[in-house]
């Protein structure tokens, strides 16, 4: 394809304004979080005039910041790679079996992408309360509620784009590995989960990024000992005082590990996606 | 493993194989016995596979579904959260005040939810407008290319409220970008605007969820870009076609099916978001962005009105229902037309 001499300027200009219109938020979000109080308070100012890191000395003694990390983490890591196997296991007899259900499988499955989570809040807090105090696991409030919630919410997207992914790969791989006398889940250990580390990979960012994310469970199913992330960042505004620059600086912070993990590994997400949901 | 692997008779030819149904039963009556356990066993692996998902579906989508729906048929407030099952049966009571938009909770229900169709359909079709821009000239290869990718990705892999936040400090009145830019710089407006209450907090709401949702549609599209084949390209080339006549001819119907599924998917998220005007207005969100998902929250939590609420979320995912399968079956049957 040979560009014609204003695609190159149309380009420039196009593809500029929707950079500024992406990295503003950024750069006040990295500038404000070196910033003093007095000076987010104030009018703002394009250029810190006075540069201080207190914040991000100070954000860590305003609300136990590093508590709701380690809690995060901990959620948001068991249930991407729970979500992930799982999500495996049901593609792979969707992808490589003809079983009667295998549609409505597939039908009920896409479809909770559609519920309104807020329709299921409710009585999902109801069923933990009272599971809760039926098999004697605390649910409710707990990170084990949580991570069940979370690795649910990503199982809908993981298994679609898995099953896509799978198709994409020859059954005869999978025959060949039978006649060297593996059953069908060492055809999957074996042959397809390799040729398929790509799509598994842009799954697991998917779900751990959708759990680090997530706020409106967070913020009715969890209490001060389980809380993440998403709700206790709002600590940082008081009755009496907003610390903009020690929300700024915790925002950054807590978002480091996802962005960059989202970054490094984003050019799978971008082959998972060709390969398997976009075909 | 042995057993399997003594008992196929056919080599390759198993269960694995799609489109197929597994081997039908019969051969040598002595086989039988112990070809019985392996048939069961291979009609019961797919079941045994997708069993874990199935009954996570259950516990956390279907069945508090069903219960949501039997929630919005009884007299559910605070007086029977703890005993809910002796709450009283409402009928259609709650459906009633629901949709009675001659009284205050239907009127503010169909208050939210055209705002929520307006919000939607705004930010559905300029997420994919910016998308299919960034996608498009993103194509062939330039000079920091990479870079900017990486770029327009970061605030779909931000955290929601990481970012949010964030707009929300440059949608202050006193303090913010936002003003600071439009009234000290541009001098566009007398007096500073409210940006977070009041009339402008639509159009705040739509800037923020633009931001956030158009790096998904880009993702979507250069992952569908990337499929189209060279050679259409270059065919298209020698019959003349310059690159307007590509972009229509080519690219636009070689994406439609992406489109199909993106489009979509855009508008179910967008329509159910609750995080983002959750982050940026807090539990109660202002008359002009009061979004659905925030409008129920709200009823239910707000004023623990459980019953109503419930029956606000049954209309909700009818409307969602419905709304998917009017749009499947119209872009299917283009589709199959094309």
């Amino acid at each position: 394809m040979r560009d014609p001499k204003w695609l190159k300027w149309v380009r420039i200009i196009g593809l500029g304004l929707l950079g500024l219109f992406t990295v503003t938020p950024i750069y006040v979000m990295i500038t404000s979080s070196i910033k003093p109080l007095k000076d987010v308070q104030g009018d703002f100012h394009w250029i810190p005039t006075t540069i201080t890191f207190s914040a991000f000395h100070d954000m860590w003694s305003t609300v136990p910041l590093a508590h709701y990390f380690v809690n995060s983490l901990i959620v948001s890591t068991i249930a991407s790679v729970v979500s992930v196997v799982v999500a495996i296991f049901a593609a792979y007899a969707v992808s490589r079996f003809r079983f009667a259900g295998r549609r409505a499988f597939s039908i009920t499955v896409l479809s909770t992408q559609m519920f309104p989570g807020i329709l299921f809040l409710l009585p999902l807090f109801l069923i933990y309360v009272n599971l809760g105090s039926a098999i004697g696991v605390d649910l409710y409030a707990s990170r084990t509620g949580l991570i069940i919630t979370y690795l649910t919410f990503s199982l809908p997207f993981s298994i679609w784009m898995l099953v896509g992914y799978f198709d994409s790969i020859p059954v005869a791989l999978d025959e060949a590995a039978k006649v060297d006398g593996s059953g069908p889940i060492g055809a999957l250990i074996r042959v397809v989960i390799p040729a398929a580390t790509p799509g598994i990979i842009a799954v697991l960012i998917y779900a751990f990024m959708s759990a680090w994310g997530e706020v409106l469970f967070a913020s009715v199913m969890t209490d001060e000992a389980s809380r993440t992330l998403a709700v206790g960042l709002q600590g940082y505004a008081t009755q009496n005082n907003v610390y903009w620059n020690q929300i700024m600086a915790a925002s950054l912070v807590v978002s480091i590990p996802v962005v960059a993990g989202f970054l490094l590994l984003q050019r799978y997400l971008v082959q998972g996606l060709t390969a398997g949901a976009v075909k | 493993m042995v057993v399997s692997a003594t008992s196929r008779p056919g080599g390759g030819r198993g269960s694995g194989d799609p489109g197929r149904p597994p081997p039908p039963s019969g051969g040598r009556k002595g086989r039988i016995i112990p070809r019985l356990p392996v048939r069961l066993r291979r009609l019961g692996l797919p079941y045994l596979l997708i069993l874990p998902a199935l009954l996570l579906e259950l516990l956390v989508h279907l069945i508090p579904m069903v219960i949501g729906i039997g929630m919005s048929f009884i007299k559910l407030t605070q007086l029977y959260i703890r005993n809910w099952s002796a709450a009283p049966s409402a009928g259609w009571s709650n459906y009633h005040l629901a949709v009675d938009f001659n009284a205050p909770v239907g009127r503010a229900l169909l208050h939210s939810f055209l705002v929520t169709v307006a919000f939607t359909l705004i930010t559905v079709a300029l997420s994919w407008f910016f998308g299919m821009a960034g996608a498009v000239l993103m194509q062939g290869e330039f000079r920091g290319r990479g870079v900017l990718r990486a770029l327009f990705l970061v605030p779909y892999a931000l955290p929601v409220y990481a970012g949010v936040i964030t707009w929300s400090f440059l949608l202050q009145r006193d303090s913010g970008l936002v003003n600071h830019v439009l009234v000290d710089q541009l001098h566009l407006f007398g007096d500073k605007p409210f940006w977070l209450i009041g009339q402008n907090s639509f159009a705040s709401i739509v800037v923020v969820s633009l931001w956030r949702w158009w790096p998904f549609a880009f993702l979507v599209l250069m992952a569908g870009l990337q499929n189209i084949p060279r050679d259409l390209y270059e065919a298209s080339a020698i019959d003349g076609a310059g690159w307007m006549r590509q972009l229509r001819s080519v690219t636009l119907p070689m994406l439609r099916p992406v489109n199909q599924v993106l489009v979509l998917v855009l508008f179910l998220w967008t329509f159910n978001d609750f995080n983002t005007p959750y982050v940026l207005f807090g539990k109660t969100a202002p008359q002009e962005a009061d979004l659905i998902s925030i409008h129920i929250y709200q009823s239910s939590f707000v004023t623990w009105n459980f019953g109503t609420g419930s029956a606000m979320s049954v209309l909700l995912l009818l409307f969602l229902l419905l709304v998917t399968a009017i749009y499947l079956l119209i872009t299917s049957r283009r589709r199959s037309d094309a």
